[in-house]
């Protein structure tokens, strides 16, 4: 592992030059393309893209226009991790014969939860497996945002999708969400993290660490999308904000498998007086709205226990204890 | 935007995209703009790294925020986390 010295302030990375430039036509205020402008702003040298099918791909890149000022290379939905493996063997090979002019060159694969938590873990797992030296980057706006958001396994419970509408029976998705960076920490790589926007310099932090580290590492980052959740564009932040402070959305990360707590999530962990409760999390978004019926009253409760049960969890494997709430 | 089209020869193989994204002005999606107060601005450039449209350019030589409104497409996020309120939204037209 080569550690060369970083530290990121605001004006270095605002000073160095954009690799996923303006132009793109995301929404406004969309999460995934601050993700995916910070994610550029942290490579260290020359790297390689490559892009499962997902709202990012098909909004950098519609033909002929090109937001990407790296080599890019588009693929099918379930194989982004597959792609990247190739990319970092050939690499490999070319470094042998000695045709590779740089010394390093990075490998990072974006993909959505779509071609994340259903379509792709098992090019993921695979390559996870085969110990290739890449960063995932998973995005999670947690449904199908560009074909017109349907379910995934990223959706949490109770969202309304269209493919889990909130009806007069049903509430929202009955289902929970994966915990895919848990799955992904059970593969035994070297590094997986979780990330939100809300915090850039820890986000960037993360992607270097992720980057600099020999063998597979993840990285899962929490990306509000303003059309499929349904909030005013202007709330991307504060929304991905209030999930980190929720619990909804704990940020951690682990190396060789050891779990630790990001300072803002620590902070919770030690003074969990700090934490709130998750309906000012799901006030704001009109996906929840059928959650405030009197009828629908319980799954609010029982999207609290899950948080609270998961987050206790975390605690737990990062050795850290709950002080008594309430 | 021209409208002349290539020829099947002159195409690159594969798809592949030629063009940067840079070309296509997306600012003119916005129904609000951002205006930027710089006597109240700590230039933190918070603004500037939240921004999806990387549309708030910071000027090294004078120290300034630029705001490039081809670009911009008025989500509001940097007025809305702005912790200076250096910004505020204005219907496009009005400001």
């Amino acid at each position: 592992m080569t550690t060369t010295p970083w530290k990121f302030t605001a004006k270095e990375i605002v000073e160095k030059p954009e690799l996923f430039t303006s132009g793109h036509r995301a929404c406004a205020g969309c999460g995934p393309a601050i993700a995916l402008r910070q994610i550029m702003k942290a490579t260290r040298g020359p790297t390689i893209v490559t892009s499962a099918t997902g709202c990012m791909e098909v909004v950098s890149t519609i033909y002929p226009y090109t937001a990407w000022k790296v080599p890019f290379i588009h693929t099918a939905f379930e194989n982004v991790a597959a792609n990247a493996s190739g990319i970092e063997a050939a690499l490999k090979v070319m470094k042998r014969k000695g045709r590779l002019e740089h010394e390093n060159v990075d490998v990072i694969a974006f993909a959505g939860d779509g071609g994340t938590f259903d379509i792709g873990i098992q090019a993921l797992s695979g390559a996870a497996e085969r110990g290739h030296d890449f960063l995932y980057i998973l995005y999670d706006n947690e449904a199908y945002m560009n074909t017109g958001i349907q379910r995934s396994g990223g959706t949490p419970h109770g969202a309304s999708t269209t493919t889990s509408p909130a009806g007069r029976v049903i509430p929202g998705k009955p289902q929970y969400k994966k915990p895919i960076a848990d799955i992904m920490v059970a593969h035994d790589i070297p590094y997986v993290a979780t990330a939100s926007i809300s915090s850039w310099q820890d986000l960037l932090v993360k992607t270097r660490k992720g980057l600099e580290i020999e063998g597979p590492a993840f990285m899962h980052v929490f990306t509000p999308c303003p059309r499929g959740w349904r909030y005013d564009p202007s709330k991307t932040i504060e929304i991905a904000r209030l999930g980190v402070e929720t619990c909804i959305f704990p940020l951690w990360e682990t190396i060789d498998g050891e779990y630790s707590l990001s300072p803002q999530s620590k902070i919770l962990a030690l003074k969990p007086e700090r934490k709130k409760k998750v309906t000012e999390y799901l006030k704001m978004q009109r996906r929840f709205r059928h959650l405030f019926k009197p009828e629908f009253k319980h799954v609010i409760d029982e999207i609290q226990q899950m948080v609270d049960k998961r987050w206790n969890r975390l605690l737990k494997r990062c050795n850290m204890t709950q002080a008594s709430q309430s | 935007m021209s409208r002349e089209l290539k020829g099947w020869k002159d195409i690159p193989i594969a798809g592949v995209c030629w063009k940067p994204a840079t070309e296509y002005l997306t600012g003119d999606w916005k129904t609000f703009k951002p205006i930027h107060d710089p006597e109240k601005c700590t230039k933190c450039l918070l603004c500037s790294l939240i921004c999806p449209d990387s549309a708030i350019k910071w000027n090294q030589a004078n120290e300034e925020l630029m705001f490039d409104y081809d670009f911009c497409k008025g989500c509001g996020i940097c007025a809305n986390e702005c912790p200076a309120d250096a910004i505020k939204m204005v219907r496009e037209g009005e400001g």
